[in-house]
């Protein structure tokens, strides 16, 4: 089982979740972060004041799949994700060692 | 509120005996009370109180960083009371009673506790219960003012003994000399709504204070922005709807002197908008409502002093230049002189009032449709007794401010620790969150 961590745009929020949907993905973690890589901070003017903003807002998504389902999964956030401008984000794949559905206590495969 | 309220007093006294008493008009009959007139008044003391509650709190609530929300609005909420019972005690009685060997520069304590004025007492037109409210609401709103220069760093105690202090050191004497019948209203000089007794006062103490309390931590460049600029807006159409009594009610009659009043100051509010907005659109490529909203303030600042004797082509001139010399007075402060008057009360309020108090000596006169000056009075005489007018104001403004500082330091510590400062006055002075995320 693998889980797909994604750091994207939050506009790119909604098309992603739609695609992964289509996948037949069941369900999703999203949530609201701030980061920089490449596309470093900006500069905000207040009273004409400049103040560095350092941190963009991004949105984090957490999905975990099959190892069956993760390469599509991956090309599906990429396709769903992109703009072709820097700051589209990155994905992360990490190991699960066990899964657990809490209502159930279902393992495994079939707690995805 | 001048030597114009007298006129107007004046005026509808001579009106009401000579109607009510034809064969007396020559009698020295007391002015009645005019049921309008005090309508008015109190339904202007209200948008006054609302200008601070919670107009002010939320325009600088949104102007500081999440973690210090609350306690600018404590800081404003705060003040409003502890000036209440003040303004009470001895302010009022001290600005407006009649002092008198000292009345040249302060009133003396036969009002306190507004001793022996009932429901039937008069001043003017209006009961004198209501003159001391409306004022009293113009007394909470100046100290409420300088929360702007000290946020995110100040004590709490150290906050409230400023204040306090500070209401009857610089308000409640300036206050005296100008409205109170001191020195500065016996030479004539032209402050309607409060320009110099208001903005002035509260402005030079901002700027000196901040200077003394020292820059917020990571000033200049390294400051969080504007946490809500919503909040900023709302505060400041708020600000804008209670200047209507701030303005309009300083004429102490409901008439056509109030209404150019409000006219005016709306005009140079707008005004004033537009032209900062311009000037950012400009500079910076985009407008903004931060600076748009301080383009309002500014064009009501200024055009405090002025309102009642100037048109509403006078209020247009005030907003446009208000914009232009304000704008460069906050760039000045800031960028040049790197002091930390946080949320710019000198350089709009302060700058503000200055300007509108100097431009009333030419923007009164017919020619800009103004109401006038006083009879015998050249242009010239006018400017320098506004020109004094302002120095003497900001002098003792400054003079107050220090010494209140120093006393306050020799009492308890006035800035808070490094490490409170970074986590926010919210939790670490008043024990709450403005969030929970």
């Amino acid at each position: 089982m693998k889980l797909i961590m994604a750091i994207i745009k939050p506009s790119r929020l909604d098309e992603v979740r739609k695609g992964l949907s289509s996948l037949g993905v069941a369900g999703m973690t999203a949530s609201e972060v701030k980061g920089f890589g490449r596309q470093g901070g900006h500069t905000e003017i207040y009273r004409g004041a400049e103040y560095e903003i350092h941190f963009v807002p991004k949105v984090k998504i957490e999905v975990a799949v099959t190892d069956e389902l993760a390469e599509r999964v991956i090309s599906t956030i990429r396709e769903t994700a992109n703009t072709d401008r820097i700051g589209d984000g990155k994905i992360f794949v990490f190991e699960i060692a066990q899964a657990i559905r809490i209502r159930t206590g279902e393992t495994g495969a079939d707690a995805l | 509120m001048s030597i114009h309220r007298q006129k107007i007093s004046f005026a509808v006294f001579s009106a009401v005996s000579i109607l009510a008493a034809p064969t007396s008009a020559f009698a020295q009959a007391a002015p009645a009370m005019n049921g309008a007139d005090t309508a008015w008044i109190i339904t202007a003391t209200a948008l006054v109180l609302f200008m601070t509650m919670p107009g002010l709190a939320l325009f600088y609530g949104g102007l500081v960083r999440s973690r210090n929300l609350l306690s600018v609005l404590m800081h404003c909420s705060v003040i409003c009371c502890v000036v209440s019972v003040l303004w009470l005690a001895i302010g009022y009685s001290l600005a407006f009673d009649n002092g008198g060997a000292a009345q040249a520069v302060i009133g003396g304590l036969g009002k306190s506790f507004l001793a022996g004025i009932g429901t039937q007492t008069l001043n003017g037109t209006i009961p004198e219960v209501v003159f001391f409210v409306f004022q009293m609401t113009f007394a909470i709103i100046t100290p409420a003012l300088i929360v702007g220069a000290y946020p995110e760093r100040i004590t709490f105690p150290g906050m409230l003994l400023f204040s306090a202090l500070w209401l009857l050191v610089v308000y409640v004497p300036v206050c005296h000399w100008i409205w109170g019948g001191g020195w500065l209203a016996d030479l004539g000089i032209m402050d309607f709504a409060g320009g110099l007794v208001v903005h002035l006062t509260a402005g030079t103490s901002a700027v000196v204070i901040a200077f003394m309390l020292g820059s917020r931590r990571g000033f200049p460049r390294e400051v969080a922005p504007p946490h809500n600029p919503g909040y900023v807006m709302m505060g400041a159409a708020m600000l804008w709807v209670g200047w209507f009594g701030f303005n309009g009610g300083s004429a102490l009659a409901a008439n056509g002197a109030a209404g150019m009043a409000i006219a005016a100051t709306h005009i140079s509010a707008a005004a004033a908008s537009l032209v900062w907005m311009a000037i950012e659109w400009r500079r910076h490529g985009k407008p903004s409502l931060v600076g748009f909203v301080t383009g309002t303030i500014a064009g009501l600042a200024t055009v405090t002093p002025a309102s009642g004797f100037i048109g509403p082509v006078g209020g247009l001139i005030l907003g446009i230049v208000s914009a232009i010399v304000c704008y460069g007075a906050v760039q000045l402060i800031k960028q040049r002189l790197r002091i930390d008057d946080s949320l710019d009360v000198f350089a709009v309020h302060g700058v503000g009032g200055l300007t509108g108090t100097l431009l009333t000596a030419f923007l009164a006169l017919p020619a800009f449709g103004g109401l006038g000056l006083a009879k015998g009075v050249s242009v010239g005489h006018q400017f320098g007794v506004q020109l004094l007018g302002a120095a003497a104001t900001a002098a003792w403004a400054v003079v107050g401010s220090v010494a209140i500082v120093w006393v306050i330091r020799a009492i308890t510590p006035i800035r808070v620790s490094e490490e409170d400062e970074t986590e926010g006055l919210d939790i670490t002075v008043h024990g709450e969150r403005g969030y929970h995320i």
